[in-house]
């Protein structure tokens, strides 16, 4: 049975996976408390102008995008290497 | 100012084109070529029904009216995919490993495959839906009459109400070509997904065209764009509600699961579960460019339109107002695109629902729960959706009518969404909390639909339409806690939110309250497992019991509803994988598992299991595997598991040999009953020979007429036993490979003409068997031994002759070819052949039965061999109401006509 033990910096690739998986799950959490966050803008005598409050949501909504693809394109890779059974949950 | 006509044109045109692309990709996936049509691409493309036409045009009017508000209707479903790790894949996988179709058979086949529960859904589902249709069907009137009245603050026009019809009626005709053109296993539609995801690149293109035009054609560049947005009296300034900036993006992403169109091309259109790895941020990329201008366009619609203009109609007033009607033209097409594609999508999930668990329900009822009656189901579930797809659509407009299409309609979206997330509790609790019951999901989906309808939708025909004007100020009979908008006395909540906390928060309570304190049923605690573990692919608990069920019944209901040759390869492979030949499995568990779902997929998980169940006799749960399934120690169940795979094996294999044994048995006990029947054929001719020949020879005189008809006596006796010896010989010849074929080449009806008037020669005048054939599929050229074909073809056609005993004996000879093979079948419709006697009749001398006709018992055995030279087969076809054989051909030896 010790053949059939994955070497150790497979054991580490997985071990990425998994922490690869927990970001993923992390994510959307992340998007709420960022897309909430304007919520509590209310300095500067309660004004907070429409454009700025527009610029920083779809910058806030652009890097989650890029966040998403970046991670699901690892967790894709993993996938395609070591088959369903290396997939976390 | 482009004239009313070309609009029109230019609508026909682009449905048209609509049709032609579903058409090809259709035929295109008939052909077997998916391969990007069902791509991670067209997946995403499709997940863009989210964006309707209330979108496409009342983003703008609602950035206009509440500034960045409106972001909150896509911040939802962006969330929804970020997470998809966490949610959607989970929900993708057990639709499809349990074949669900839609989001009510989800919930029903969760708690127990639930009849009540499924209606329920439908049910809500449907009011959710209508209001939601009548909008998409307000938003292409408005667009027409926009063309049609330059005056943008005008009146609506006159022939709105047609307009209306008319696109109801299309679109209804669009959907039942395309979403039921086939009762498809797997409940997948390429050409209206396909459709989708083009109309999904069109909206998103018109509204870039519009926003693009705005920033740089009127806004002067971004910059400048952004000063005159903080310059808009109106928009200038982040004045937001957090109630209600949370609580709708809350209510947007419970849509987003629970809406039955999006669970449609989300989970059931789903081809591969790695396709959510793209949508995860690209339909978040898709939305963020669909409401990437949407304030510009606002704000200089604001600007530039005379006060009073709708803001809903922005998108396309703009570009007019400012000259560009190529531009209007295709901001007119991207709405109009939005508003199709949700009617369609829509119309398929709710028919789809109808059909499954009201319609069918009902029908298999009514015609007197006789699951294995013989006929086709499947044109009742197909005319059932077609009627249902369009019940809904004519719903949708008799609601706008109603309506009167006015700005109430316009607040309708939110208000039908918080209806729809009423789903919410009972789906999240059934895919994550194995202890949610049937009766809590039953009584949380009531509460919530009672809490919605009482302080969201009926409020929503404005006071003194359905609710009076007291109720709504003092409450149902003077009761100030039953306020619609202010429940237990809370008021002051802005209305919708005040709807969604208290509807949602007293179905989830009491969903949880009565799970916790009712018992569910085995089968509902088998499902919930089930569902709760779908990530851990486990082996997982079986449902039937097998033992009572009779496979050939079983057959006959698989035929009707899955289609005869899906139910035969269905049943043919799943005997293959018991080791078992021919078309009859043994009713195993795992088998009963496997043709459940098969029919779920096409008839919804609770009718599939009843249907079952009718069969089966209601053998479903032991207490063992329920033991198993609440044992936690995986080893346990994994020994066990081991130890009964292999008891099941060895079962398996002292059948196999038990059934081995009995053929011989049965051989040995033929042969010498064939070795006397022969003897006994023989002596008979010979008697009657020997016995005219001695009169000949000894009595003389005979006259003239006596001596003729004693020689032809002798004549036809000596010919019966050469026939006999014949096909001995035949067979023995064929048999030790010794025969030379002649292959030619010559057309399948002209082979079947003849042997069918040779088989019937010796008939009386008006024949009586009956003989169906279907000339055009016989249109076939053939390259093999004709005559040897011929020969087997008389065989069955006389068979069938001497031993259909109906009492209209009628025989049907169907050909079609598939999987690459030659496929005809020679069904009588006589008692057929018993089950015991079907897997000897190709020997050698078997018989079935009292031989009134007198063969030899060897012209299958000859057939079988002459198959077998020629390539092909012969095999008995079980469970087709008589006897029934198929005769499979390589299709190498057959070709099209010229």
């Amino acid at each position: 049975m010790t053949d059939r033990s994955p070497p150790v910096f497979l054991q580490r690739e997985l071990y990425r996976a998994r922490r690869l998986a927990d970001a993923a799950r992390l994510l959307p959490i992340l998007g709420a408390c960022l897309f909430a966050l304007p919520l509590l803008w209310r300095g500067e005598g309660g004004e907070v102008s429409t454009s700025r409050a527009m610029l920083y949501l779809f910058a806030v909504w652009a890097l989650l995008i890029l966040a998403a693809a970046l991670l699901s394109r690892r967790l894709g890779d993993i996938r395609e290497r070591h088959g369903d059974g290396a997939e976390p949950d | 100012m482009p004239s009313l006509n070309l609009l029109v044109a230019v609508c026909l045109g682009y449905v048209a084109f609509l049709f032609l692309v579903a058409a090809a990709a259709e035929r295109a996936a008939w052909r077997g070529r998916v391969g990007w049509l069902r791509g991670p691409w067209v997946y995403t493309l499709s997940l863009s029904i989210y964006c309707t036409a209330w979108t496409f045009y009342g983003a703008v009017g609602y950035a206009a009216r509440s500034g960045l508000e409106y972001l909150t209707i896509y911040l939802g479903p962006t969330l929804i995919m970020l997470g998809w790790w966490w949610g959607l894949r989970k929900l993708v996988r057990i639709g499809r490993a349990q074949r669900i179709t839609s989001v009510a058979d989800l919930i029903s086949s969760r708690y127990g495959k639930s009849t009540v529960l499924a209606v329920a859904v439908t049910l809500l589902a449907v009011v959710g839906t209508t209001p939601y249709i009548a909008l998409q069907l307000q938003s292409v009137t408005l667009s027409f009459a926009a063309f049609a009245h330059p005056d943008p603050a005008g009146p609506p026009s006159a022939d709105a109400d047609a307009t209306a019809l008319w696109v109801a009626a299309g679109l209804a005709l669009f959907t039942v070509i395309f979403g039921t053109r086939n009762l498809d296993v797997n409940e997948r539609h390429h050409g209206v997904v396909m459709a989708i995801a083009v109309e999904a690149v069109v909206k998103l293109c018109a509204l870039l065209a519009v926003g693009v035009f705005v920033v740089w054609g009127l806004g002067g560049g971004p910059s400048s764009m952004l000063d005159r947005i903080d310059a808009s009296p109106e928009l200038a300034r982040w004045q937001i509600d957090g109630a209600r900036w949370a609580g709708l993006t809350f209510l947007s992403a419970a849509a987003f699961l629970c809406l039955p169109r999006m669970f449609h091309v989300m989970v059931v259109e789903n081809e591969d579960e790695g396709h959510l790895r793209t949508a995860a941020w690209a339909f978040p990329a898709y939305v963020l460019l669909m409401s990437l201008f949407v304030v510009p366009i606002a704000v200089v619609g604001l600007d530039l339109m005379p006060a009073g203009a709708n803001p809903d109609l922005f998108v396309l007033t703009v570009p007019l107002a400012s000259g560009q009607e190529t531009l209007a033209m295709l901001s007119f097409l991207g709405g109009f695109s939005s508003a199709t594609s949700m009617v369609i999508v829509a119309a398929i999930a709710l028919s789809t629902m109808v059909s499954n668990h009201i319609v069918m329900p009902i029908w298999l009822r009514a015609a007197g729960g006789g699951a294995t009656r013989s006929g086709d189901v499947r044109h009742v579930v197909l005319l059932a959706r077609r009627v249902s797809i369009v019940g809904v659509v004519f719903l949708g407009y008799l609601y706008y009518r109603l309506s009167g299409g006015g700005t109430a309609l316009a607040a309708i979206g939110l208000v039908a969404f918080a209806g729809l997330a009423q789903v919410l509790p009972a789906m999240v609790g059934g895919l994550f909390w194995r202890g949610a019951t049937r009766a809590g999901a039953l009584a949380g989906l009531l509460t919530g639909f009672a809490v919605w309808l009482y302080t969201s939708f009926l409020p929503s025909f404005g006071p003194g339409v359905v609710l009076s004007a007291g109720v709504m100020a003092d409450g149902i009979l003077g009761q100030g806690w039953l306020v619609p908008h202010a429940l237990f006395g809370i008021g002051g909540m802005d209305p919708l939110i005040h709807s969604v906390l208290w509807s949602l928060t007293l179905n989830t309570a009491v969903f949880l309250a009565v799970s916790l304190l009712s018992f569910p049923q085995p089968l509902e605690r088998l499902q919930g497992a089930q569902f709760v573990s779908a990530l851990n692919a486990a082996g997982s608990p079986r449902g039937w019991r097998g033992g009572a069920a009779q496979t050939e019944d079983l057959m006959v209901m698989a035929q009707r509803i899955l289609g005869a040759a899906e139910a035969q390869a269905l049943f043919r492979r799943e005997a293959g994988r018991q080791g078992l030949r021919g078309y009859l499995p043994e009713p195993t568990p795992e088998f009963l598992e496997v043709l459940e779902r098969e029919l779920a997929g096409s008839v919804g998980a609770a009718t599939a299991h009843a249907m079952v169940g009718q069969i089966v006799g209601g053998l479903t749960v032991s207490v063992e595997e329920l033991m198993a399934v609440a044992d936690e120690t995986a080893q346990m169940m994994e020994y066990s598991a081991k130890l009964e795979s292999q008891r099941r094996e060895l079962a398996r294999t002292a059948r196999q040999l038990r059934e081995a044994n009995e053929k011989l048995t049965r051989l040995s006990v033929q042969k010498d009953a064939f070795l006397s029947q022969i003897s006994h054929e023989l002596r008979t001719p010979m008697t009657s020979i020997r016995a005219f020949s001695e009169i000949l020879r000894d009595a003389g005189g005979l006259e003239q007429r006596d001596q003729a008809k004693y020689a032809s006596i002798i004549h036809d006796e000596a010919l019966r036993l050469t026939r006999l010896l014949d096909d001995l010989l035949d067979l023995s010849v064929l048999e030790n490979g010794q025969v030379s074929l002649n292959i030619r080449e010559g057309g399948l009806a002209d082979l079947l003409d003849h042997a069918v008037a040779t088989a019937l020669a010796g008939e009386a005048a008006g024949a009586r068997l009956e003989v169906r054939r279907d000339r055009d599929a016989e249109d076939l050229r053939l390259v093999t031994d004709l005559d040897r074909l011929s020969q087997v073809f008389i065989n069955l056609v006389a068979n069938a002759r001497k031993y259909c005993d109906a009492d209209a004996p009628k025989l049907s000879i169907r050909v079609a070819e598939r999987d690459g093979l030659l496929i005809v079948d020679f069904i009588d419709n006589g008692s057929g052949i018993p089950v015991d006697a079907q897997d000897v009749i190709f020997e050698k001398f078997a018989r079935v039965g009292d031989q009134k006709a007198g063969g030899a018992g060897l012209g299958l055995a000859i057939c079988r061999e002459i198959m077998g030279r020629l390539g092909g087969t012969i095999t008995y076809l079980p469970g087709q109401g008589g006897a029934a054989f198929r005769l499979g051909l390589p299709a190498r030896a057959a070709m099209a006509a010229q």
